[in-house]
């Protein structure tokens, strides 16, 4: 249970560190270290360099910029759950973040890890495939623009290709007023969730103007629950409505592992759509949370 | 052995100038080089919340952190949280008080979780004190007799301040 050695670099801005990343050394990025380091303990990763990013301050904050927030890749969760720029306007990774793990790991962690990580129960992945977001991958080559539903490509792997470094996530401010919900289903507080549910919805006139359904913990990755999205949007809210797009979240393809088997987790993926549906909805009309 | 980097870290106020080597976890340093042996390790990979110690004041997994990455930094372990006469903190006093503590294992990462929580979030209710200590594992106590240390020492400290 103690990592085995590798060569420590610390470099102080991105263009050192992916210059080391460029080298062709077995080169893994530390940043919060709340995924990588367990692995390193156990010996799963045995890298021969670790290029720790904490000292690079272009590489953490989080702004404002027109209609988007951008966060660097090294901002730890704990700095996003105490953000009024993130509670205001991304109200759903406000209520995404106490989930994620503990206080004590939230206070290393970083958004930038955990999307990295890639594991399919993780909350803010899932975030950024609700608001498809974008992420800044920098290289000696350059640097490139990849959309979330193209990055999470399966169980713990990523779009990123070994020269590169995810810098940053930029997020798309929602309108003022949308409705949000995020809900997870775990044994024990801070377990990773079996299923998690993360729903945006815009009212439009009494209708459901725009709404992004996403599913968490089901298969290799985060997905989004576009079918159930068509269903809604245009329409007002009934029961009978939610519950059939409910239905349908419950026929997302999902995996059988040592928590839950497939059927386990399509039904829990139809209750928590239903729920978080239902409280998203409440929201975006400005009704009190229930 | 690889090579070694000199740190400087700032432990329960006192600097020390120490050789590391880069994969020394930072649990691991305190309790081998630092002979600091109440920072206890027990999962080693973030779960147990047994070598929970204050990095900058923030509750952080010592195992899951390198002693280099401490350089210029401070660090509060339980050792620090006694007086120098060895009169208890309070939160120690209650845990005393209320049998917080049996075989004693995961105690010193409750400590520091829990200094943390009395610091940031005084008037914490009884469901935010389980929320926060649910990153650290018991497998005696039960949790009651912790939850009833904390609970006292915050309304103590309201106490105090009014």
């Amino acid at each position: 249970m103690k990592p085995a050695a590798f060569a420590y670099h610390t470099p102080s801005n991105i263009a050192e560190a992916v210059k080391i990343l460029a080298s062709g050394v077995d080169a893994r990025v530390l940043s919060g270290g709340q995924s990588l380091m367990p692995m390193m303990n156990f010996r799963f990763v045995l890298p021969d360099a670790l290029i720790d990013v904490n000292g690079i301050a272009e590489m953490s904050g989080i702004a404002v910029k027109g209609d988007r927030i951008e966060i660097g890749a090294a901002t730890r969760q704990r700095e996003l759950e105490f953000s009024d720029v993130i509670r205001t306007h991304i109200p759903l990774m406000r209520e995404a973040i106490p989930n994620i793990g503990h206080r004590q790991t939230r206070n290393r962690g970083t958004i930038g890890g955990s999307h990295v990580h890639a594991d399919p129960a993780a909350e803010l992945p899932l975030c950024s495939v609700t608001l498809d977001a974008e992420l800044t991958a920098q290289s000696v080559r350059g640097t490139r623009i990849i959309a979330m539903k193209d990055f999470a490509l399966g169980y713990m792997m990523t779009a990123l290709q070994p020269d590169e470094m995810l810098t940053k996530i930029s997020l798309p401010i929602w309108p003022k007023g949308h409705g949000y919900g995020f809900t997870e289903f775990t044994r024990r507080r801070g377990d990773f969730a079996i299923v998690a549910s993360s729903i945006l919805v815009h009212m439009n006139g009494g209708k459901i103007g725009r709404v992004a359904i996403a599913l968490g913990g089901m298969g290799q990755g985060p997905t989004r629950v576009r079918q159930a999205e068509a269903l809604l949007t245009g329409k007002a809210p009934t029961n009978e409505l939610i519950r059939e797009a409910a239905t349908i979240a419950g026929k997302t393809e999902a995996t059988v592992d040592i928590h839950a088997t497939n059927e386990y987790r399509q039904h829990l993926a139809k209750l928590l759509t239903a729920k978080t549906l239902l409280k998203a909805i409440a929201r975006a009309e400005g009704k009190p949370d229930v | 052995m690889s090579e070694t980097r000199q740190i400087t870290v700032t432990v329960n106020g006192t600097a020390h100038t120490a050789e590391v080597e880069p994969r020394t976890t930072l649990a691991d340093f305190l309790r081998h080089q630092l002979e600091l042996t109440g920072t206890h390790l027990g999962c080693e990979h973030g779960v147990c919340g047994a070598c929970t110690i204050l990095f900058d004041g923030y509750s952080t997994r010592a195992c899951l952190m390198l002693a280099v990455q401490t350089d210029g930094h401070a660090i509060t372990t339980v050792e620090g949280l006694a007086g120098k006469d060895g009169t208890l903190a309070p939160i120690q006093a209650a845990f005393q008080k209320h049998h917080g503590l049996q075989c004693g294992f995961c105690t010193p990462g409750m400590l520091m979780t829990l200094t943390e929580l009395l610091r940031d979030q005084p008037n914490a209710t009884e469901e935010e004190v389980r929320d926060v200590l649910s990153g650290n594992l018991c497998r005696c106590t039960g949790y009651s007799g912790i939850v009833d240390a904390a609970m006292e020492v915050l309304a103590q400290q309201r106490g105090k301040g009014a």
